[in-house]
């Protein structure tokens, strides 16, 4: 048996999730550090993953599968496609980047810093190591319990870490409110998620129901089912398909999240930690789109279909509705929340429009948004941190006092509004296209987003950076050493993937294209044949 | 030969690179480093242009493919230059202009303490620029194209302490994203009509596509090509953007950026031939906007938004010129490359006089300047000369073009066309003799230095170290130092000869033709007539403006002025339309969706939430901060699951 590489990747950060929490409470500095060491052995087994993945191979690769509850059919099946496998990567990378901005996030209080029971740093480490193992082994897992254990799994951790640790507002007079305030987004995170998982757990019921009334015996296994489905032994009557399918989409339009069901994310977002909140937008809620295509389409392909028209339509609400409102937000944290949504929107209208730029866009665009969530997101909160505050009002002319803090500030801005140049350009114009090649009118109103993104990332620019130097600003510093290690690999990765993103979308591709088939659906032909040689250019 | 225009690209964009990301150690070099690059660039565009003269004219373009940038399924973007006598053109005014004001700039910003950020963001300006105009496909073009509106957008906003410098930069990228949605939605049009974007091909098979599709990429196009121009009903960004230093109006928002859409559109010649309706809209829009810009021109004050609004007019022209198909492209281009000497010598001649005016932009407390500063009255005064069409001057024969085109369009169209391009000649004349009078000529109507926090004022005054500028003093004028008048000097010589040079032996339309095309067209009146009504013309708007400001002192205060001129003042009301419409209307829409997301959307989830069994109220009395607690009810609720699961499969 070869080594099991993709347990393995989810094994080493729960690992280092439990040494860390072990760690004494006077060794604090030693737990970060050995939280930031596991993360690195994670991203660099994420690497290996990488190398051996072969994109032209077969769909699942470097599997793994053994028998767990073998009563009723599950399976503890792992393996990896070409988005599972960037997207394993993407969290990997990401999380040592969240480690080292988070890195003063959770210092003890001094009041309490006696108290040897207490170990906040010890457990914010530990929490996010957690976290990171359960989305790895979402990503990964081909049998739907499994997904599905691990999809619900995640929620314990994330509910601490949103609720257990805020911003230092430097004001003792706040802190009862914030952590109230903090609580009750913690509160709505759990509940909406558990709602969306417990819809979930009653399909993923009725679809063991089906196989085992089908095929003897009751199965979990994607690839089994795909299987049995494209040879004729498995057939959903039509009613059954589409309840399944609204089960599964209802969970991970929770997560991902789709409007109306999005109201949980300003919430968590804003008052969590800036690094927290790029754990949400950037890698948890990627389970949620991610699963959409894995599942969604694949298990039920026909209902996707039927489907369509109505996602498609709650998609472009999503785009403009979440630009919308990230325009109107006065709390810097909620604004990136709310151009979150707007971005949920484009991956998930990339994924429904069915075709190769559709899909292909909207898988690049997660691990893009990732990125430049991260960037916009984690600057941020460096700059919140310095002056212990959200509102954007209270900020006013940082470029003349921090112009690195507030020049990196922008280019983070500018993927966001997807420049051309930066990575989530190119994404979203897949997605654009992809779109308009089937639904033109659709296209052109997700257009519109592009305008709007632009509207509240220079209104937030405008109000924070530009102008008079605030006397509530003055004498600001700029960027640390650890803060601009943070910062300047996820801008270098914005501006190559912009330039280049080839090494990623040769990876994404093949897997695209077997989605597509699973749905039976081809691009749209263009009306003329160009008649050069050099046409397809 | 090829592997020279990339480098054209990467050497500005390498000097971007380097002036933003290294640190205060490259202050005391960053601009030459950054006017080296320009210059290396305009030398690579020279040799590249002594190779192409040394081939025959159909076999002049070059075709590169650097690397394959986006490949997804049927989808491929290239980086892949296509440098032709377009593009060739193009690629000297920037890089020949560009050099000239990354000279004047090192006078001008000498006293900026972010000078090197500048420089650094002249060159990405660069950059982007050429890359626009060298691009093979619509996609790479795109790339450039909101480039240069990133470089706009920095540079309008160089000095961000000023709230007014922060608002309008925000104006002009986000006026110019509107235009940018149509450029995407146009190449999405391309793909689904073509299933590719590349020049090649989509142009090649344009009469291939229905007359429909074509028009709807048409319109599209020059929906984007309104917004980089500057053009109705997408110029209300340019006069704002006077709030950039006076190099880069000289630079960006006079010569090279704000062509972009003229570029556009005759490089996309052969959609809108395809399109007969998609040409009217473009020809309408050049006819409007040459009005427009020519009606605000005149009732301006500030000196540079009165160039501002003639620069708007002159892109009219070149708009309207290329509207009308292979009749006009040529002198759309010509015309497009005349102003470019000509208005960026303007705008380098106001700010010499604004340097040395204490950065005064007030023409009513300009006058008599002459005297004062000899060099900028005389390569103003050409430029002058030249933008009014003053026989033998460049935009006598380059406008002249542009007009004798509109009318030979033919029918009641070329009458109309032919028309406003005269009456816009006519106020052109008026509007540039008046900026002409005010500034240098009558008495001094000089006022104290304006204090710091004046909004008009650039903050590059603040920094002056010499005393003499100190607030509440009068100005004392003074000529410009040579590494500003250098580049005004060349430039007028340009503004004089370029048009004559252009049109002897018709080199400019031979050197074009092979790529536009070209057709005489059949005008109703006679080349000779045009000249004459177009020289009649001039007279009467100079006159007029002599009559009105050369006669009589120009009063310090402006009067109240009729209703037109008062609408003009404020950009023909565009501004307040937009306050109210868009502005007022856009917050009470965001601010209600605010509302509904709180009350209703929200609402109702938690409206669910109490309403499912008092969850919430059983979740409080969980929720007592002991983690042992919580692991416990997980577990609990684990167990649970697995049990109704066991339970589910016996049913």
């Amino acid at each position: 048996m070869s080594f099991p590489l993709l347990t393995a990747t989810a094994a080493v950060p729960a690992a280092g999730a439990v040494l860390t929490a072990a760690v004494p409470a006077a060794k604090r500095e030693a737990a970060k550090w050995l939280a930031l060491l596991f993360a690195l052995a994670t991203l660099g087994l994420a690497a290996v993953q990488l190398a051996r993945f072969d994109p032209d191979g077969k769909t699942f690769q470097l599997t793994e599968s053994h028998a767990w509850i073998a009563d009723f059919g599950v399976r503890y099946e792992l393996g990896v496609d070409g988005i599972g496998v960037v997207l394993v990567a993407l969290t990997a990378l990401l999380v040592p980047f969240v480690l080292l901005a988070g890195w003063h996030d959770a210092e003890p209080l001094e009041t309490a810093a006696a108290d040897r029971r207490w170990r906040p740093t010890q457990g914010f480490f530990a929490l996010i190591l957690m976290v990171e193992a359960m989305v790895v082994i979402s990503f990964e897992a081909t049998d739907v319990f499994l997904f599905y254990v691990f999809f619900e799994a995640m929620l314990i951790p994330m509910y601490f870490l949103i609720g257990g640790f805020g911003d230092r507002t430097g004001e003792p007079a706040d802190a009862g409110e914030a952590a109230a305030r903090r609580s009750r987004a913690a509160v709505k995170f759990l509940l909406y998620n558990l709602a969306g998982g417990l819809v979930m757990l009653a399909a993923v019921v009725g679809l063991y129901a089906v196989t085992a009334d089908q095929l003897g015996a009751g199965t979990f296994s994607l690839q089994e089912i795909v299987q049995a489905r494209s040879s004729g032994d498995l057939k959903f009557a039509t009613v059954t398909e589409r309840a399944l399918f609204l089960g599964f989409f209802f969970a991970f339009a929770v997560k991902a999240p789709l409007w109306p069901l999005h109201t949980w994310l300003p919430g968590a977002m804003g008052e969590a930690t800036a690094p927290v909140a790029v754990l949400i937008t950037a890698v948890v809620d990627k389970v949620g789109t991610f699963a959409m295509l894995r599942f969604c389409l694949q298990l039920f392909p026909g209902a996707s279909k039927w489907a369509t028209p109505v996602i498609i339509a709650l998609a472009l609400v999503s785009i403009l509705y979440g630009a919308l409102l990230a325009v109107a937000q006065r709390d810097i944290k909620r604004l990136i929340a709310y151009a979150s949504i707007s971005h949920f929107g484009f991956i998930i209208l990339g994924v429904f429009a069915m075709t190769t730029q559709g899909q292909g866009g909207a898988t690049l665009y997660m691990v893009n948004h990732g990125i430049s969530t991260a960037a916009l997101m984690l600057v941020a909160g460096f700059l919140i941190s310095r002056r212990g505050s959200r509102l954007i009002a209270d900020y006013g002319g940082v470029q003349k006092v921090a112009p690195v803090l507030a020049g990196t500030f922008l280019i983070g801005g500018l993927a966001t509004l997807s420049l051309p140049g930066l990575a989530p350009f190119v994404s979203e114009f897949l997605v654009l296209v992809g779109t308009f090649t089937r639904y033109p009118v659709a296209g052109a109103i997700a257009t519109v987003g592009i305008v709007l993104a632009a509207l509240y990332v220079l209104v937030l620019y405008q109000r924070t950076m530009t102008g008079p130097v605030k006397e509530s600003v003055r004498g600001m510093p700029d960027l640390r050493a650890r803060e601009l290690v943070v910062v300047t690999p996820l801008i270098a990765l914005l501006l190559f993937l912009g330039v280049y993103p080839k090494p990623v979308t040769r990876i994404l591709d093949p897997a695209v294209e077997h989605t597509m088939s699973q749905v039976h659906k081809t691009d749209p032909r263009p009306d003329v044949r160009v008649s050069t040689a050099e046409g397809a250019k | 030969m090829e592997n020279l225009i990339g480098l054209l690209v990467l050497a500005p964009l390498l000097g971007a690179g380097i002036l933003l990301c290294g640190g205060r150690a490259l202050d005391r070099v960053g601009h030459w480093l950054g006017t080296l690059l320009a210059a290396v660039s305009f030398a690579l565009g020279a040799v590249l242009f002594a190779d192409m003269l040394g081939r025959d004219a159909e076999d002049r373009a070059l075709d590169v493919t650097v690397f394959q940038w986006v490949p997804v399924g049927g989808f491929r973007a290239d980086v892949g230059f296509h440098l032709d006598q377009l593009s060739m053109t193009f690629v000297l005014l920037i890089t020949g202009v560009g050099t000239l004001i990354h000279l004047y700039s090192v006078g001008y910003m000498e006293h900026d303490e972010r000078r090197r950020r500048f420089f650094g963001y002249l060159n990405l300006f660069l950059a982007a620029m050429l890359l626009l105009v060298v691009a093979d496909n619509y996609l790479l073009l795109y790339v450039g194209w909101e480039g240069v509106g990133l470089a706009s957008y920095l540079l309008i906003g160089f000095w961000q302490h000023k709230p007014s410098a922060a608002t309008a930069a925000k104006k002009a990228f986000l006026v110019n994203r509107v235009g940018d949605v149509g450029l995407s939605i146009a190449i999405m049009l391309m793909f689904t009509t073509f299933g590719t974007f590349a020049f090649d091909p989509v142009l090649g098979d344009a009469d291939r596509a229905g007359e429909g599709k074509l028009t709807a990429i048409g319109l599209m196009l020059l929906l984007a090509a309104c917004g980089k121009s500057a053009q109705v009903p997408l110029q209300s960004w340019l006069g704002d953007a006077m709030e950039g230093p006076t190099p880069v109006s000289a630079l960006i928002h006079a010569a090279t950026m704000v062509t972009a859409g003229v570029y556009l559109i005759t490089r996309s010649g052969a959609i809108f031939e395809g399109a007969p309706d998609a040409q009217l809209a473009v020809v309408t829009v050049g006819a409007v906007t040459l009005l427009f810009g020519a009606i605000v021109g005149c009732a301006k004050d500030d000196i540079k938004k009165a160039l501002a609004g003639s620069t708007m007019s002159q892109i009219g022209y070149m708009v309207l010129a290329a509207g009308l198909g292979p009749i006009g492209y040529v002198f759309a281009i010509m015309h497009l490359v005349t102003h470019g000497f000509f208005k960026a010598g303007l705008f380098l001649g106001a700010g010499s006089v604004m340097h040395g005016m204490n950065d005064e932009v007030d023409m009513r407390r300009y006058g008599g300047l002459w005297r004062y500063m000899p060099v900028t009255f005389v390569t103003f005064g050409l430029g002058y000369l030249a933008i009014i069409g003053f026989p033998g001057l460049s935009g006598f024969f380059s406008k002249d073009k542009i007009i004798e085109a509109a009318f030979a369009k033919g029918g009641t169209e070329g009458w109309i066309l032919g028309g406003t391009a005269l009456l816009g000649a006519a106020i052109t004349a008026y509007y540039m003799t008046r900026v002409m009078i005010m500034t240098f000529f009558g008495e001094k109507r000089w006022a104290p230095a304006p204090s710091p926090d004046r909004p008009s004022a650039e903050p590059a005054a603040e920094k002056h170290g010499d005393g003499t500028h100190g607030a509440g003093e009068l100005p004392h004028p003074h000529e410009s130092p040579k590494s500003m008048t250098i580049p005004m000097i060349l430039l007028a010589v340009g503004s004089v000869f370029a048009g004559g040079l252009f049109t002897l032996n018709d080199t400019f339309l031979k050197w074009l033709e092979p790529v536009t095309g070209h057709e005489e067209g059949d005008s109703p009146v006679s080349a000779l007539t045009v000249t004459g009504a177009t020289m009649a013309v001039l007279v009467v708007g100079v006159a007029l403006a002599w009559a009105q400001y050369g006669r009589k002192p120009v009063p310090v205060t402006p009067p109240r002025g009729s209703l037109l001129t008062r609408a003009a003042r404020r950009d023909l009301l565009q501004d307040d339309f937009n306050h109210i419409v868009l502005v007022r209307g856009g917050e009470q829409l965001t601010r209600g969706l605010e509302a509904i997301d709180r009350t209703v959307v929200d609402g109702a989830v938690n409206g669910t939430a109490v309403t499912v069994g008092g969850l919430s109220g059983r979740m409080r009395r969980l929720q007592n901060g002991y983690a042992r607690s919580y692991a416990v009810s997980m577990f609990g609720g684990a167990a649970v699951l697995i049990a109704a699961t066991l339970l589910m499969r016996a049913v």
